[in-house]
């Protein structure tokens, strides 16, 4: 626990003063980046990890809320610092999304779920490109920030980074508490925890509002950051896969699986779109990155090297009984570190 | 308005049978191996992109190069069952193997980008802009010809799972894997030809789409794979005969509203989605929805 806590400080201590060290704007523009990422793929695993409900229309709340700030910012001609306190409003804005599709998506389950979240933020895309508020096809401008050119991705920083801090909180939160205990019972055997007295629909509905209104935070400020939305890249297929291959490659359903892998497939992702921009080389290599990762840790970097570690630990304070093979988990394990952490010696 | 209507349903019902055909395959994909083959779009791309190689580098007819485009869609799907869906293992295999197939569909798209590059390319032949005067109406010949294959493929897929005994191993494996496994069915080359055959459509169907969309990129994946996704879902997950109605049905109320308003007629597709999944949670045909989440 003390190492844990001392772990998280001091990544935290390290993202604080990364952009008094590094000012070089190319490699600090990736960092924001990469927060905003980071801070969706937590908001998106508070869900879809704890619940098992695995949602491809999050880039729904991240598009609503980079519009809501758009359209927020135009009609009451927001400048500079105040376009951060509509951020607030994008979180609202996406929580209402939440609300109304969520009442219908939450209702069926697995494959059908995932088509149906799809089928939502498509619709969002097609709105957005067809109605004259958010300016159609050709998206909306952001209002231009009005502060120091040298530091001038800092303020993002640091909101960006804030936006991460809280969504690893609320988290570890909900991990710990009685309501993250029921979304896994939800993700283990629904109609087992609805005997149990889980009620699953206000539950679903609660962790798929919060997700999505951290996920409409940062996409308010992705926006402001950006400096324009788009309909199809506000609406992006390829942030919904993105976010989940982060989750994935870090182990779903763990606190720090999704934050470490947004730390490390975002800038190599943003890395090699600047490489090779013309050559789509990107692309294929982020698909085979993913290949490898499913297939090769199929469980995420988290469990699996928990996993590692436990076993080594028990081989050596009891070399005698290597009967159980390592690596691998008792059966019904869940995949979240929580049945790793109780067959430590 | 009542000609534009009976148009826009002859349309609607001819360009159904090409999105039944492809459906088809997804859903068939779905029943054996409980997976959603989410690359089903972009290798409807790749299909049409191999039919566009052969006729303008090779000179040879669109149709008659689906003797060759086939077989090679077939191959290529049995590859990716072996080499990247059949070594996933665990609880998450579901969510993991959609995954990987949107892996090797960034792949795909990724080579198709590098290949061609990003400007739209369309089909040609004679039969592409002819068409036929029928009961009044003007109809191209590549959706009759078009239609027509569809149906033959559709009929063809019938016969081979109702009427052989590799087809009776289809079905008790849609039905239950274990049960299948305990009576002598190798479960894992029945996987791996349905996916085959499930990707083998996507080669008419990409031909088909080439002709008639009015030109594709490697883009053109995503649109093609969620109104794919809509339609099976619609039907009924591993429902053959609802992805088949859903196909129709779809296609016909997307052109009928796209009389009034083209711009919005594509949300029809998903508007009805949602529709029916809150009155009917399991589609139109669907089975009884899976216990645990």
């Amino acid at each position: 626990m003390i190492w844990r806590a001392g772990g998280a400080l001091a990544v935290l201590a390290i993202l604080a003063v990364f952009p008094l060290a590094v000012t070089n704007a190319a490699v600090t523009t990736i960092a924001v980046d990469t927060l905003i990422f980071a801070a969706v793929a937590v908001a998106w695993n508070i869900f879809s990890g704890y619940s098992g409900y695995v949602s491809l229309g999050h880039a729904l709340f991240f598009g609503g809320g980079a519009y809501t700030v758009g359209i927020a910012g135009r009609a009451w001609h927001s400048t500079g610092d105040a376009v951060f306190a509509l951020l607030p409003l994008a979180g609202a804005v996406a929580a209402g999304l939440a609300v109304v599709t969520g009442v219908f998506a939450l209702r069926v389950r697995r494959h059908t779920f995932v088509v149906i979240t799809i089928a939502f933020f498509f619709i969002a895309q097609i709105t957005a490109s067809n109605l004259t508020v958010t300016g159609g096809s050709s998206g909306i401008l952001a209002p231009s920030p009005n502060w120091d050119a040298a530091t001038f991705n800092n303020p993002f920083y640091y909101l960006a980074l804030a936006l991460l801090v809280a969504a690893t909180g609320a988290s570890w939160l909900i991990r710990g508490s009685r309501f993250g205990l029921q979304l896994r019972a939800i993700r283990d055997d629904e109609d087992r925890a609805a005997g149990l007295g889980v009620r699953a629909m206000p539950v679903k509905l609660a962790a798929y509002v919060i997700s999505a209104i951290l996920t409409g935070m940062a996409g308010g400020l992705w926006f402001y950051f950006i400096g324009q939305a788009l309909p199809q890249f506000a609406f992006d297929p390829l942030f919904d896969l993105s976010v989940v291959v982060m989750a994935f490659f870090g182990g779903l359903g763990t606190i720090s699986g999704p934050l470490l892998g947004a730390l490390v497939i975002e800038p190599a992702q943003q890395y090699l779109t600047l490489q090779y921009t013309n050559e789509y080389l990107s692309e294929i290599l982020l698909g085979v990155l993913f290949l490898l990762v499913l297939i090769g840790l199929p469980r995420g970097v988290i469990p699996t090297g928990a996993e590692k570690i436990a076993s080594l630990r028990a081989r050596r304070t009891r070399p005698a009984a290597g009967a159980a093979p390592p690596g691998e988990a008792p059966a019904g394990a869940t995949p979240g570190g929580a049945a790793v952490r109780e067959a430590k010696p | 308005m009542a000609r534009q209507v009976y148009e826009a349903v002859a349309d609607g019902i001819l360009g159904g049978g090409v999105y039944a055909l492809m459906a088809v395959g997804l859903t068939l994909i779905f029943g054996v191996l409980d997976i959603i083959n989410i690359a089903q779009g972009i290798l409807v791309v790749l299909g049409a992109y191999l039919s566009y190689v052969l006729s303008v580098h090779l000179h040879i007819d669109l149709f008659v190069g689906l003797l060759i485009t086939v077989p090679v869609m077939f191959v290529i799907g049995v590859a990716i069952q072996w080499l990247f869906i059949r070594p996933l293992r665990g609880r998450d295999r579901a969510s993991m193997s959609l995954l990987a197939a949107y892996a090797v569909a960034l792949i795909i798209e990724g080579v198709l980008y590098r290949v061609f590059g990003p400007g739209f390319v369309v089909l040609r032949a004679s039969y592409v802009y002819a068409s036929v005067h029928l009961f009044g109406f003007y109809l191209s010949d590549i959706y009759l010809y078009g239609f027509a294959l569809a149906v033959a493929c559709v009929a063809a897929l019938y016969l081979l799972l109702y009427r052989t005994r590799f087809g009776r191993s289809v079905r008790a494996t849609m039905q239950d894997q274990t049960a299948a496994r305990l009576i002598g069915i190798d479960v894992n080359r029945v996987a791996a030809l349905t996916f085959g055959i499930g990707v083998a459509v996507t080669a008419v169907g990409g031909m088909m789409f080439g002709a008639t969309s009015g030109g594709f990129n490697p883009n053109s994946g995503y649109d093609l794979i969620s109104r794919l996704l809509a339609i099976i879902i619609l039907g009924g997950l591993g429902s053959i005969g609802g992805a088949l109605a859903a196909a129709v049905f779809m296609t016909t109320a997307e052109s009928l509203v796209d009389i009034w308003s083209p711009d919005w007629a594509v949300v029809v597709f998903y508007v009805a989605l949602v529709l029916v999944l809150v009155v009917r949670p399991t589609g139109l045909f669907g089975r009884r929805a899976a216990r645990a989440q």
